[in-house]
């Protein structure tokens, strides 16, 4: 008897508390503004912190309050930073952000235990494994939020530079007279 | 004055040195001691890289199939002598990076017999469809240097209705002679190949184009196209790059392919000399495309010459037959000098784009020291895509590359002639290559975000489904929980109780 009377008012319980978060959610709604919306459609949505805030969420709110610089997210880059500017209006000076270099995720496998902790996490599906296999990243599907980094117990993720080959090889940038004047001023000092 | 008016007016073009005459005068070298090893790249040509269908130790014979193409845009790859594969693995690539990529090596036996090949007495009986597939089969690609697989053109040719077939026998690249000895030499070869295009594309005329700086090959190609209606061959200014297909075709039919377009579409395609004398090697004899006329020259080449190279000869093994002076030296460039890579260091292999291979000593490099632009306007005037290379260069300096894609960063071609005539020595062309690949790059980096976003909605996706599915499951487990203790409180046996106990106990335990 006491294991009906236990499953009834748990029932009950979450059924009223469903309820109440259902009203809650209907009528204590908070309206974004549609900016907001706009910044987070661009962010990439992973909730990798690599900015500082928690999530793309809060970036896009403080981007949306100009407490943000258009060039905040890492994984996004110069491209994700010129469409930021162009949304808010701001002015852009790319020309001293470095691109930040991209790197991805990749398993060793001599200290993998196949514990599924790093693919649980993954944001993107990029791990894949299964208990007790090695597991393995798709370097093409991760994006180097190093999630999996701080949940495997044995350091067996590490991250990498992505691996330059000829598809992805790219002429650099001259090098410019001024820039060699830079660099030969600090030879001098 | 009157030129201004004049339809046929070139647009921009420089005059480099030609230095054509260190090799023009010499005829193609035919007994190229066969190498040792050949490598030779599964991508030689644009699209897909080949699949190779050998093994390691596999005995194969000269124009033998190693790999298939793949896919629609692709092109297979023939053994280019007989002898043993010794490895299918990543080599220095014939590139500014040198970055491995898939190759074939092949051991020759010194043989070089030639796989039995049907021949075709009349291709003229054969459909316009077989002749593609021929010229398919044997691995053809445009050996001008573009390297595009030239059934899918002959096809799209076909398909799009042309009615001029452009050959391009410009060659206006300095340096390079190996499509000028080609055509003083094999004549009447390339015509053939010229009327069997003609034939595979369904199309009644060609114009075989050909630089005043060319005479003899000019004379050859006429004397042996005069009893052919359909070919005329014609001279044209020598003007650097007067064999960019879009100047080409201005030139010779007044009309202009619009931006983002494809010759096609205006009834015009156009194919390179050599590719001709591919595709009658091909259609006529059956050989696959396995072997081209490499030019070899530059300051530092003592004996420079024209040689047809099997496919997959170490560059190395190039210079040393030529003599290089290995401390003169300077730049090792594959192709001209204009438009080609300069390569880190040469062991690395031709390929069906090696139209040359230079080794240039620094006098004849150009002066790198950078001044401050004095706004002179010498790159607008020499930009044969009409752009503005110094506003350009300015935009990409400070890293605006929507404001340089905006004024055509996308419509110039690399040629190089701004870099050439800029008095202050401006990288300008490197900026362009850089940009193009920083634009290139930031496109797939859009297309990273767009699959993130995917895949991210997917997983999310995925999270909500078995979470429903664990819910909807518990519900029932609590019915089915529920209706049971309702019979055992109905239920007086004890052990029965008892029992039902136990087993709902290891259920749970199970859970």
């Amino acid at each position: 008897m006491y294991v009906l009377a236990a499953i009834v008012s748990l029932t009950l319980l979450g059924l009223l508390l469903g309820f109440l978060l259902g009203l809650a959610g209907k009528y204590l709604k908070v309206e974004s503004s549609p900016l907001l919306d706009a910044i987070e459609a661009l962010l990439p949505g992973s909730q990798c912190g690599q900015c500082g805030f928690i999530g793309c969420k809060p970036a896009a709110e403080a981007l949306a309050n100009g407490n943000a610089p258009a060039t905040i997210c890492p994984p996004g880059g110069s491209a994700l930073a010129e469409q930021l500017a162009l949304l808010l209006g701001l002015d852009l000076d790319l020309s001293d952000v470095k691109e930040p270099e991209l790197l991805v995720a990749r398993v060793s496998e001599a200290t993998c235990t196949g514990c599924t902790r790093c693919f649980k996490v993954c944001p993107t599906d990029a791990i894949v494994g299964a208990p007790k296999q090695i597991h393995a990243v798709v370097a093409d599907a991760c994006i180097g939020c190093k999630k999996c980094i701080d949940v495997c117990p044995t350091e067996c993720l590490q991250m990498h530079a992505i691996e330059v080959t000829l598809r992805n090889w790219r002429w650099t940038k001259p090098v410019t007279a001024k820039a060699e004047v830079n660099t030969m001023g600090e030879a001098l000092c | 004055m009157l030129s201004f008016f004049n339809p046929l007016r070139i647009r921009g073009g420089v005059h480099p040195e030609a230095h054509k005459t260190a090799t023009a005068n010499l005829p193609i070298v035919t007994d190229f001691p066969l190498p040792k090893k050949l490598y030779i790249p599964l991508q030689q040509h644009v699209g897909k890289p080949a699949e190779p269908l050998i093994r390691v130790g596999d005995k194969v014979l000269k124009g033998q199939l190693l790999a298939y193409s793949q896919g629609m845009i692709s092109a297979p790859v023939h053994a280019p002598s007989s002898g043993t594969i010794l490895d299918v693995n990543d080599y220095p690539a014939p590139h500014p990076s040198a970055l491995p990529i898939r190759m074939i090596v092949l051991e020759t036996d010194g043989q070089d017999t030639w796989m039995l090949a049907p021949t075709v007495n009349d291709p003229f009986q054969l459909t316009p469809e077989d002749i593609s597939l021929r010229v398919g089969a044997a691995g053809i690609v445009g050996l001008g240097g573009a390297t595009f697989p030239t059934a899918v053109k002959l096809n799209m040719g076909r398909e799009a209705h042309i009615d001029l077939l452009i050959i391009n026998g410009s060659e206006c690249e300095p340096y390079l002679s190996c499509d000028d000895r080609q055509m003083q030499e094999r004549a009447e070869h390339i015509i053939d190949g010229v009327r069997i295009m003609l034939h595979s594309m369904t199309t009644t005329n060609a114009v075989v184009a050909i630089e005043d700086n060319k005479p003899l090959a000019f004379l050859a190609m006429q004397k042996a196209a005069q009893s052919f209606a359909a070919i005329t061959v014609m001279q044209i200014p020598t003007r650097y790059p007067m064999g960019w297909d879009r100047q080409l075709i201005k030139y010779l039919t007044g009309k202009e392919v619009p931006v983002g377009s494809r010759s096609s579409e205006i009834g015009v395609t156009i194919h390179n000399v050599s590719t001709a004398l591919a595709v009658h090697k091909a259609i006529r004899y059956g050989q696959p495309l396995v072997s081209r006329v490499v030019t070899v020259s530059g300051g530092a080449i003592l004996r420079p010459l024209n040689i047809e190279v099997p496919l997959g000869t170490l560059i190395a093994e190039l210079f040393t037959f030529c003599e290089v002076k290995t401390d003169a030296v300077a730049r090792i460039i594959m192709g001209g000098p204009m438009m080609g890579d300069a390569l880190p260091h040469v062991n690395l292999p031709t390929v069906k784009a090696t139209s040359g291979v230079l080794a240039l000593t620094q006098s004849e490099l150009k002066n790198t020291e950078e001044h401050p632009c004095i706004r002179c306007a010498s790159c607008i005037s020499v930009c044969p895509a009409g752009l503005r290379p110094l506003d350009m260069a300015n935009n990409i300096r400070m890293n605006q590359l929507d404001a340089a894609v905006d004024i055509g960063l996308k419509d110039c071609i690399s040629c190089g002639c701004c870099s050439y005539i800029c008095p202050s020595n401006i990288p300008l062309v490197q900026y362009f290559k850089y940009a193009a690949g920083e634009v290139a790059a930031r496109q797939q980096a859009q297309h990273k975000s767009e699959q993130t976003k995917r895949l991210i909605d997917a997983r999310a996706a995925r999270f909500k489904r078995i979470a429903d599915q664990q819910a909807a499951e518990e519900q029932v487990r609590l019915a089915a929980k529920a209706a049971r203790s309702h019979q055992l409180t109905t239920d007086s046996d004890t052990s029965t109780i008892l029992g039902s106990r136990l087993a709902q106990q290891s259920e749970v335990d199970a859970h």
